[in-house]
């Protein structure tokens, strides 16, 4: 009489139970194709809106991200509010801050905002005027294209200059403005200089901009100079910069609610850090029809085990155990799954590529997010593939294979 | 249903035929052979090894490596096709593909069907089916073929054959357990056991089986 051997291959038998699950998973998807498609909608509706909503939300930070990006993000921008005429900080208390510092500071620009109407001839525009210092330009990386930037002796005599950017150029004064004039607040201004473009020369862009020196900007508004963007040599002095203008302005002032240093690259984390907050709202709230799909899955596969309750009798019999039938439904839940995954990370990437373009923004799914969303679904597939996976797998054999 | 009192010893290479009308027990005494089941008390003893008190695992790895079934119903996965359903149980005992597909078309050389490997079972006739599920059955060489009215759904002539078939497995060496209702398919079995009312009545030689009449 033979002896009764424990199977000494199960690793290779797991293997090929899989594969043929995964083939009989396959089988049966395809064979109903609109139940099919019905069970992985809730799946698809999910993974897909998760893309779109992780990609739109991508491409809106870095959207947001490179405006604040070819603003610089070595640049501290210093609002001096005052305290009376006893605290107070002249242009040249705050130069000397540079001058004191010249191992971390690339340099100090003042920056003044112009008001006033602005004219070409007779007719008014909008743009963003400043009122800047002559070093202004290699601060910010601006190049000039045509003519010259604001001089020192522009500056030093308020001289009435204007340099104008690339968008303000071409759009208002049809790619001639050097020599032309523009009207501030109903002072003429010579353009001297166009600057080459740093973004992409649209409207609101950083292209869209009018530099006069800061002095002359401060005597025609009757108003002094309080803002400063100090620049320094590179992103990892921001925070020891912030300190020594603090120290200064701090000592003179002697409270720190009459100034305010904005820090540009902790603007950007924080620009990061709230979009990606709001990511993870957006994407939480995609999640639940992932929920909703999982339990369409469920659904559909309670009733598979009951409709191949035969079927799961005559394996049985033929010596397939609990974690045989178990692995096989919970296998196609997986596949099923998976397979609404793929076609939800598709329609999702076609979907947010139409919609970037619809709103002007490079809206790509990362292949990070693609991996994410592919997992999240063959998870979803074996967590509601469980349940009916071991009611299948506790089928009696007996009543599994009386059953009709 | 099955009542105290029951012994039954079946020996290596016999043929025997347990038959009954429905409602005698002979269902309840297939299972519990098949390893279906297990005996409320009892033991039972299946190549000396008890199995009486085996968890599901164990006792569907006993049905795997010790019984090969064979159903009325064919009970064929009709998905599969029919090398596919031949492999089932060497799948399920942890056979490599290859020497899967092998054993498989062995045993359906054997029963003549070496040329349908690749049909779906209803592209085949009842008979042809059978011939599957007795493929099937053989496939792993079991010490056990468990036949449960084999012919119940077929007619006289290709039930004649399937008989033949089994006579003709009994003669290579096969143990085989044949259960029926019938007392002529019972007949063609070497030993008869005879069940009524969940008690053995009979248990000998076929020829003798139904002299006394009492059904």
């Amino acid at each position: 009489m033979t002896v009764i051997q424990s199977t000494p291959l199960r690793e290779v038998m797991i293997n090929m139970n899989i594969s043929q699950s995964f083939k009989l998973a396959l089988k049966s998807i395809l064979t109903s194709k609109m139940r099919s498609i019905l069970t992985m909608l809730g799946i698809i509706i999910g993974v897909g809106s998760v893309i779109i909503l992780i990609s739109l939300m991508q491409g809106l930070t870095n959207e947001i991200l490179s405006t604040f990006e070819s603003m610089g993000t070595n640049v501290l921008q210093v609002e001096v509010y005052g305290r009376g005429s006893t605290r107070a900080v002249s242009v040249d208390d705050m130069y000397k801050i540079y001058d004191d510092n010249k191992d971390i500071f690339l340099g100090v620009s003042p920056q003044m905002y112009v008001s006033g109407d602005l004219k070409y001839g007779t007719e008014n525009f909008y743009s963003n005027a400043l009122g800047v210092a002559e070093n202004y330009m290699l601060l910010n990386d601006w190049k000039i294209k045509e003519g010259r930037f604001l001089s020192y002796a522009d500056v030093r005599d308020y001289h009435k200059v204007a340099v104008v950017g690339s968008y303000v150029n071409k759009n208002i004064y049809g790619g001639k403005a050097i020599g032309d004039y523009v009207k501030i607040g109903g002072n003429k201004y010579t353009i001297i200089g166009v600057l080459e473009e740093k973004a992409d020369s649209t409207e609101y862009s950083a292209d869209d901009c009018i530099f006069v020196p800061y002095t002359t900007a401060s005597k025609m508004a009757y108003s002094s100079i309080n803002t400063y963007v100090y620049t320094t040599k590179n992103t990892d002095f921001n925070s020891e910069a912030k300190a020594s203008i603090e120290n200064t302005l701090y000592s003179v002032m002697q409270g720190d609610t009459y100034y305010n240093i904005t820090d540009m690259s902790d603007l950007i984390s924080e620009v990061t850090e709230m979009t990606g907050t709001m990511t993870m709202v957006l994407v939480g709230i995609a999640g639940i029809s992932l929920l909703v799909g999982g339990i369409g899955i469920m659904n559909i596969m309670l009733v598979s085990v009951t409709e191949r309750t035969r079927e799961i009798g005559i394996r049985k019999s033929l010596g397939a155990k609990r974690r045989d039938i178990m692995g096989q439904f919970i296998i196609e839940a997986a596949t099923t799954s998976a397979l609404g995954g793929v076609i939800g990370i598709v329609i999702g990437i076609v979907v947010s590529g139409w919609l970037g373009d619809i709103i002007e923004i490079k809206a790509d799914p990362t292949p990070t997010a693609i991996m994410i969303s592919f997992s999240i679904s063959v998870f979803i597939g074996i967590l509601f593939g469980f349940l009916p996976a071991n009611k299948a797998s506790k089928l009696n054999p007996i009543d599994a294979l009386r059953h009709d | 249903m099955l009542q105290t009192g029951v012994s039954l010893k079946i020996y290596k290479g016999e043929f025997v035929a347990i038959v009954g009308k429905s409602g005698s027990g002979k269902s309840t005494l297939m299972n519990i052979i098949g390893c279906l089941d297990v005996p409320t008390s009892g033991q039972y003893y299946i190549n000396g090894e008890d199995v009486s008190e085996l968890n599901d695992n164990k006792l569907a790895q006993i049905r795997n490596k010790t019984l090969g079934f064979i159903f009325q119903q064919y009970n064929l996965i009709t998905k599969l096709n029919v090398l596919e359903n031949v492999e089932l149980s060497l799948l399920y005992g942890g056979v490599g593909a290859s020497e899967r597909v092998r054993l498989s078309k062995m045993a359906l050389a054997k029963v003549g069907l070496e040329d349908k490997l690749k049909n779906l079972p209803n592209q085949l006739s009842g008979g042809q089916q059978q011939r599957v599920s007795i493929a099937r059955a053989l496939a792993g060489n079991p010490s056990i073929i468990l036949a449960d009215e084999p012919t119940g759904a077929l007619d006289s002539k290709t039930s004649r054959e399937v008989l033949d078939f089994l006579k003709q497995l009994n003669d290579e060496g096969n143990t085989i357990v044949l259960i029926t209702h019938d007392n002529s398919i019972a007949k063609e079995a070497r030993r008869v056991v005879r069940i009524k009312d969940g008690k053995i009545i009979y248990d000998g030689d076929s020829e003798h089986a139904f002299e006394r009449g009492d059904d």
